[in-house]
């Protein structure tokens, strides 16, 4: 029996087209999808960037070494000491400089402080795209101590400008260490709560687990790297695998998703991931402050840095995955071309192929689950 | 059982006016007082709802606006007056309506759903006699009536000419009519239990038996069944896939704003405040008081259970189910549309008829 229920030649019937953002609350910054949907079922995505875009690289051209490390921040607003830590990387390998370990020791600790920030950003907004209000607001409250240390530390709570090439600007403020150990204290148990009231949540997991699965192998074509890399299962981390800084001498895991409720490289993995990453940035942290040496955090600061005609690649791991800088120099004190490997661009990319088939509830959860920011995508 | 509105036929007889004018004197008293009891249900359930969600998420909550300088200072009443601000901007804002939406069905959606909730008030008891107009179908009316809504979210959705309000809109018919079901179902198995619709009857059975709750386990299981297909019915997280502020901006009310969507706001809360007031009357024993349960009071403690505390008993069965509706939405993630339709059609409609077979055997054994 074939009943046609609907005559195609009087009711037309196709997909419907619809245009996310830029001013959304889930697209997370200004970003816009253009999804094609039949139903709530999508079959095909579209994300337009650009709307953030500000020049970065070419800017970067006009502005001496110094001077483009305020820019670096505004790349990723939420993890700006990250980028600033990048770009310093970059610029000290193309220099060819050692730095005094107390430098190195403070970037560590400010690195993954920012990292904790990050990543609280990261799934608060994540528990905020499946509709949960309150782990948002909780996380925000505790990534509320991380910038009130930032805060002693440079004054800044946003955009830092802390760490520059050849050391960093101030030496840690008194009562430091002893206040980030005290933030430690307390958020050890707040991750605890957070996995009660979010991660377990039998809600969360029916929206999550099995959803917009990231098979490692498209990750790693589509160049996804950091925490949704990782959530596929890869063990892909810059720290462990070419570790900068003194990240070797530290003892610390990789997490990676292990399919605890689904398959691996779901929705839930690439939660799960950060949260985990934050108590091993927590455990990064004691390590590096129970060893932090004295001395000077200016001694190796150029006055003025003018490197040799050069190329020089960096790599970073950042709280959204691999940052690279490269820069080329011809002997000036301003670079002649600055490129910045953005993370969040090709994890985004990876977004229509995951996301197509499934609803349009699941997009914003596949979407929030990649951490995107816009920033650090449009440059 | 009298209702208000028979006792004011009797108390303004003396204006010897004919019937026709009584009658519409009367009906003009009852709607101003279901329009105040609207109003300020609405005041108070916002408010409260943010005090909730603000002690829930470690945040104190509006703090600043006070009412004729009376601020509440720093303690936990503070900001009494922000909703009363809210309302005065909403009723102060200009009024947009899209260029291409439907004028006509786009005026005329707000009311559909503000008359749905306004009229399922004529039925509802507050307490014992207090009642605009006493059916012996009540129960049936108010089932009846709180559907109505449905129509008006549709034509809102529909006549805003927006994708999102669309989406909204069909989420919501999905929803609530699916939902309509085991509400319907569950509140049959106290019919046949009680053999009456009249909301009197039902609290009168629950008088001299006991709590419908306890009636038995299937009861008892039908109060959840009932309690949590309401949250559905009413929109509210987790079932909030209509408005779904993190997918569809804000659902079918994307495109209202002012007055139009202050309507939508009274008639939600209205809603909740229906949707529980039903349940306690129904399951939670209604103006009975709970004190009765325990039995430890001697009986001459009678005033604990009079008509003047009935009202009492009822409200507050009310605000604890409203506040468990809060806690709900503020802890839990929202569910998906499939998921939503799933715990519908193939959990609670199956549990409410094996419920409904199951507590008709429990009448014939017991």
């Amino acid at each position: 029996m074939e009943a046609n229920l609907v005559d195609k030649s009087v009711i037309e019937t196709g997909e419907m087209v619809l245009n996310m953002g830029p001013q959304h609350p889930s697209t997370h910054g200004v970003l816009r999808l253009k999804i094609h949907t039949d139903g709530e079922i999508v079959s095909q995505i579209e994300p337009v960037i650009g709307y953030l875009h500000r020049c970065f690289e070419k800017h970067c051209e006009k502005l001496s070494y110094e001077q483009i490390v305020p820019f670096t921040d505004r790349c990723d607003y939420l993890a700006s000491m990250h980028m600033d830590h990048a770009y310093s990387i970059a610029v000290e390998k193309l220099l060819d400089i050692e730095l005094p370990d107390r430098v190195e020791y403070i970037r560590v600790i400010i690195a993954e402080l920012q990292r904790i920030a990050s990543h609280l950003v990261a799934v608060g907004t994540f528990g905020l795209d499946v509709g949960a209000i309150t782990p948002f607001t909780w996380t925000i409250r505790d990534r509320e101590r991380v910038l009130d240390l930032f805060e002693t530390l440079c004054g800044a709570r946003l955009l830092y400008n802390y760490i520059w090439p050849g050391g960093v600007s101030h030496d840690l403020p008194p009562k430091f260490i002893e206040r980030t150990l005290d933030f430690l204290d307390y958020f050890d148990p707040q991750i605890d709560e957070l996995n009660n009231l979010l991660t377990t949540n039998k809600i969360f997991i029916e929206r999550t687990a099995d959803v917009g699965i990231l098979p490692p192998e498209v990750g790693i074509n589509f160049g996804v790297s950091g925490p949704s890399l990782r959530g596929s299962g890869v063990n892909f981390d810059l720290r462990k695998n070419e570790p900068y800084s003194i990240y070797s001498k530290f003892d610390f895991d990789v997490p990676v998703g292990k399919g605890e409720m689904g398959t691996i490289g779901d929705t839930w993995d690439r939660y799960y991931v950060r949260v985990l990453e934050m108590r091993e940035s927590a455990k990064i942290i004691r390590q590096a402050c129970a060893e932090l040496p004295g001395g000077d955090v200016h001694a190796a600061l150029p006055k003025k840095i003018r490197p040799n005609a050069g190329e020089v690649y960096g790599r970073y791991e950042s709280a959204r995955g691999d940052v690279g800088f490269y820069i080329m120099s011809n002997g000036k004190n301003i670079p002649m071309r600055v490129k910045m490997r953005s993370p969040a661009f090709c994890n985004l990319s990876v977004l229509s192929e995951i996301s197509e088939g499934w609803m349009i509830s699941d997009v914003i959860a596949i979407l929030g689950s990649l951490d995107i920011v816009l920033g650090e995508i449009d440059r | 059982m009298t209702s208000i509105f028979d006792s004011l036929q009797e108390s303004l007889a003396f204006l010897n006016l004919d019937l026709f004018m009584l009658l519409s004197l009367i009906s003009l008293l009852g709607g101003t007082v279901i329009f105040l009891v609207m109003a300020v249900n609405a005041l108070v359930a916002v408010y409260f709802e943010r005090k909730v969600s603000a002690f829930m998420q470690d945040r104190l909550g509006p703090m600043e606006v006070g009412i004729l300088g009376f601020k509440g200072g720093k303690k936990f009443w503070g900001g009494i007056g922000q909703t009363l601000a809210d309302a005065i901007k909403l009723l102060t804002k200009e009024d947009i309506l899209p260029k291409s939406s439907d004028k006509f069905l786009m005026i005329l959606a707000p009311f559909i759903i503000f008359s749905g909730a306004f009229l399922t008030f004529i039925g509802l008891p507050f307490a014992q006699n207090i009642v605009i107009s006493d059916f012996n179908i009540g129960l049936f009316y108010i089932v009846a009536m709180s559907s109505v809504g449905v129509i008006g979210i549709i034509l809102a959705g529909w006549s805003s000419n927006n994708k999102w309000s669309l989406y909204g809109a069909m989420r919501a018919a999905a929803q609530i009519i699916s939902y309509e079901i085991p509400i319907g179902l569950s509140l049959l198995l106290v019919v046949i239990v009680s053999g009456s619709l009249h909301l009197g009857d039902i609290v009168q059975w629950q008088e001299t038996n006991r709590w419908f709750i306890f009636h038995s386990p299937f009861a008892f299981l039908a109060f959840f069944i009932y309690f949590i297909s309401t949250v559905a019915e009413t929109n509210r997280t987790p079932f909030d896939i209509p408005e779904a502020e993190s997918e569809l901006v804000a659902g079918w009310m994307t495109e209202y704003s002012g007055f139009r969507w202050a309507l939508f706001f009274l008639s939600e809360y209205a809603n909740m405040l229906i949707v529980c007031i039903v349940a306690s009357i129904v399951f939670l024993g209604g103006w009975l008081s709970p004190l009765h349960l325990i039995n430890i009071f001697p009986e001459s403690w009678y005033i604990l259970d009079g008509p003047a505390l009935g009202f009492f008993w009822v409200s507050l069965k009310a605000v604890i189910l409203i506040f468990v509706m809060m806690w709900f939405r503020w802890t839990f993630p929202r569910l998906r549309v499939d998921q939503l339709m799933y715990v519908c059609w193939k959990v609670f409609i199956p549990f409410a008829l094996a419920n409904l077979f199951f507590v008709s055997l429990w009448e014939l054994i017991f």
